[in-house]
C-alpha cells in the first residue's frame, strides 16, 4: 500500500533521512521504532507531505506522491496524528474533529464517523463541547486521533501516541489501536515505547540516525537481542 | 457632561475606522505572525480608489465603498503572493523589512501617479450631508454610516471567521499551520484569503475617512496605521474582537484627549497607551500571557 523507495531528507546540512526504504501493505500495522532524533518524526511529516524530500520516491497504492501536496495525500486516504498531538486548542472537541472531516462533502457519512469516533473514545463525546486545550494529556491524544480518523484514512500515521501517558492509558490507547486496525485501516505507527508497539505491530523497522538498521516481524524484534539491550530495558 | 457625550460620538466614529485597519492587522498577524506595514497603505489606497470613483466616475456613496473594498482586496491579495509568499520559510526580519518596502513602495507609486498633494473628496449631499441635534449634541449622518457600517462589517467578519468553512480554516491556520496542512487545508489559499478578508476592511476605512475628514494624501496612512496597529496590540494582537474593542478604545481615547486637553497630546496618550501595555499586559487586554512559541 505505501512504498517508501530510497528517500533522503535534508535540513539544511543535517542528513535526517538517508536513503531509507520500507513499505507497508494493505492491513498492516507497522511500527517505527529508535532512540530520540533517529529521524521517525520527519519520515511520518515526509509521507503527509509536510517536509519535502531532496531524493528518493512515495508510493501510495501504486501511485507516485513524491510530489502530490499534503491536501492531495488527505484526500488519497493519508492522514496523521502528529507527535505532540497539536490540537487546536481554542476550538472545541467538536470543531477538531470535523476539521479532521475538511476535505469531505458527504454529510451523512461524517455524521457516521463521527459516531465512529465516539465510539472509539466515549470520553470526546461528553466533551465536545470543550475547548480542546482543556484537556487532559491523555484526551488529547485520543481527540488527535480521533481527528485523524475524521479523514476516513485508508492509511493511518500515528507519532509517539503514548508520549507522556500513564501505564494505564497507554494500555488502552494501544487497544484502540488495534480496534482501528481491525476495522479495515492500515496503520504506521511511530514509537518510543518499544515494547507496547512490537506487541501490537505486525512488522516493525528499528531506525538509528537517520537509516533503518534492522526489520522484522514484531515477534522477531521482541526476540532479537539488540533490540532488549537498546530499546526494551536489557 | 454635553461635550464629553459629544466627543464620545466622534471617537466612536474614528474608532470605527481604527478597528476596522486594526482588524487586517490581527488576522495577518495571526496567521503569518507578520506586523504587515503594508496594511495602511492598502487603506490609503482605498482613499483613493473611493476618490477616483466619486470624483471620475461619479458613483455614489456606496458604489464607490464596494469597488473601493474589491479593489483593495485585489491589492491587499497580489502583495502576499508578489512580496510574502516567496519569503514564507525567510526569518521573520526579513518578512518584516520587506513589508516596510511594499509600504514605501505603495506610498510613493501613489505619489507619481496622483501627485503628492492632498486631495479633498467632493463635498457630500443628500442624506451623507444630514445631520440633527438630539439635545445640544450634534450627530452627522456620516457618523452613523460609518458606524453602521462597520458593524455590519463586523458581524459578517464574525459570521465568516465563525461558521463558513473557509473562516474554519482561517482559525485553524493561525493557531497550528502544520496541524491544519493535515488536514487537508490550503495554508497559502488561507493566507490569501485573510490577506483578501483585511484589505477589504481596511478599503471600507480609507474611503469612509475620505467623506468623513475629506481630506486625502498618499501619506495619510501612515499614523492612523500605527494608531490602529495600537489598537490590535492593546486588544491582544491576533485576537479579532481585541481588534475590535482597541480600536474603538483608541478613537474614544484620542478624541477625548484631544478635546480636554491641548490635541498636540493625542498621539503621544496613544503611545503612552501602547508603552504601557506591553508592560502591564504584553499580551493585550483578552490575550493570554502565554510565551512566545519558537
Ligand atoms: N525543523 C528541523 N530543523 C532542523 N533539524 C531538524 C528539524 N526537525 C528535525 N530535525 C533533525 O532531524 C533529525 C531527526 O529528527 P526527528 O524529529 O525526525 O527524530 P525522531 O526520531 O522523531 O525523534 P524523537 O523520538 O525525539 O521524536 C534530528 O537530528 C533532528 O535534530
Ligand atoms: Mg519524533
Amino acid at each position: 500500500m505505501l512504498e517508501i523507495k530510497n528517500i533522503n531528507v535534508h535540513f539544511g546540512v543535517i542528513h535526517a533521512l538517508k536513503g531509507i526504504s520500507f513499505t507497508v501493505n494493505e492491513g498492516e500495522i507497522v511500527t517505527l521504532i529508535g532512540a530520540n532524533g533517529a529521524g521517525k518524526t520527519t519520515t511520518l511529516r515526509t509521507i503527509s507531505g509536510l517536509k519535502k524530500l531532496t531524493s528518493g520516491n512515495i508510493l501510495f497504492e501504486g501511485k507516485d506522491i513524491t510530489h502530490a501536496s499534503a491536501q492531495e495525500r488527505v484526500k488519497l486516504g493519508i492522514s496523521q496524528s502528529p507527535e505532540g498531538r497539536r490540537v487546536f486548542s481554542s476550538m472545541t472537541v467538536l470543531e477538531n474533529l470535523e476539521l479532521g472531516a475538511f476535505l469531505r462533502k458527504d454529510k451523512k457519512k461524517i455524521s457516521d464517523d463521527l459516531k465512529m469516533v465516539y465510539e472509539h473514545f466515549p470520553i470526546l463525546a461528553d466533551r465536545r463541547k470543550q475547548a480542546a486545550g482543556t484537556l487532559s494529556g491523555g484526551e488529547q491524544q485520543m481527540l488527535a486521533i480521533g481527528r485523524a480518523l475524521m479523514s476516513r484514512p485508508r492509511l493511518l500515521l500515528l507519532d509517539e501516541p503514548s508520549m507522556g501517558l500513564a501505564p494505564l492509558l497507554v494500555q488502552e490507547i494501544f487497544n484502540i489501536i488495534k480496534n482501528i486496525n481491525k476495522t479495515g485501516t492500515t496503520i504506521l505507527l511511530v514509537e518510543q515505547n518499544a515494547s507496547m508497539a512490537l506487541q501490537v505491530a505486525d512488522r516493525a523497522y528499528v531506525m538509528e540516525t537517520g537509516s533503518i538498521v534492522l526489520s522484522g516481524t514484531g515477534e522477531e524484534l521482541m526476540q532479537s537481542e539488540d533490540i532488549k539491550k537498546a530499546y526494551l530495558g536489557g | 457632561m454635553e461635550q464629553f457625550f459629544q466627543q464620545t460620538i466622534n471617537g466612536i466614529s474614528l474608532g470605527s475606522i481604527y478597528a476596522l485597519i486594526a482588524l487586517g492587522y490581527t488576522m495577518v498577524y495571526g496567521i503569518i505572525k507578520l506586523i504587515n506595514f503594508a496594511h495602511s497603505d492598502v487603506y490609503m489606497l482605498g482613499a483613493y480608489f473611493g476618490y477616483v470613483c466619486m470624483t471620475s466616475f461619479k458613483l455614489g456613496f456606496l458604489p464607490s465603498l464596494l469597488i473601493s473594498m474589491v479593489l483593495c482586496t485585489l491589492i491587499g491579495v497580489m502583495i502576499e503572493k508578489i512580496a510574502y509568499k516567496p519569503l514564507r520559510n525567510a526569518t521573520r526580519i526579513a518578512v518584516l523589512i520587506t513589508a516596510i518596502g511594499v509600504s514605501l513602495f505603495l506610498e510613493y507609486v501613489t505619489m507619481a501617479i496622483a501627485g503628492a498633494n492632498v486631495r479633498s473628496y467632493p463635498p457630500q449631499t443628500g442624506i451623507l450631508d444630514q445631520s440633527f441635534n438630539i439635545g445640544s449634541i450634534n450627530i452627522t449622518m456620516q457618523q452613523i454610516i460609518i458606524v453602521s457600517i462597520t458593524i455590519i462589517l463586523m458581524v459578517l467578519l464574525q459570521f465568516i471567521v465563525k461558521k463558513t468553512r473557509i473562516g474554519k480554516a482561517m482559525r485553524a491556520v493561525s493557531l497550528d499551520s502544520d496541524a491544519a496542512e493535515l488536514m487537508g487545508i490550503n495554508v497559502n489559499t488561507t493566507i490569501s484569503f485573510t490577506f483578501a478578508i483585511g484589505s477589504a476592511l481596511a478599503g471600507a476605512a480609507g474611503i469612509m475617512v475620505g467623506i468623513y475628514y475629506n481630506s486625502i494624501n498618499p501619506l495619510m496612512g501612515m499614523l492612523p496605521g500605527l494608531k490602529a496597529f495600537v489598537a490590535a496590540v492593546f486588544g491582544g494582537i491576533g485576537i479579532i474582537p481585541g481588534a475590535m474593542i482597541g480600536g474603538y478604545f483608541i478613537g474614544i481615547v484620542e478624541v477625548l484627549v484631544s478635546g480636554y486637553s491641548n490635541s498636540m497630546y493625542r498621539d503621544g496618550v496613544v503611545f503612552a497607551i501602547l508603552i504601557l501595555v506591553l508592560i502591564i499586559k504584553p499580551a493585550g487586554l483578552l490575550g493570554k500571557n502565554t510565551r512566545e512559541k519558537v
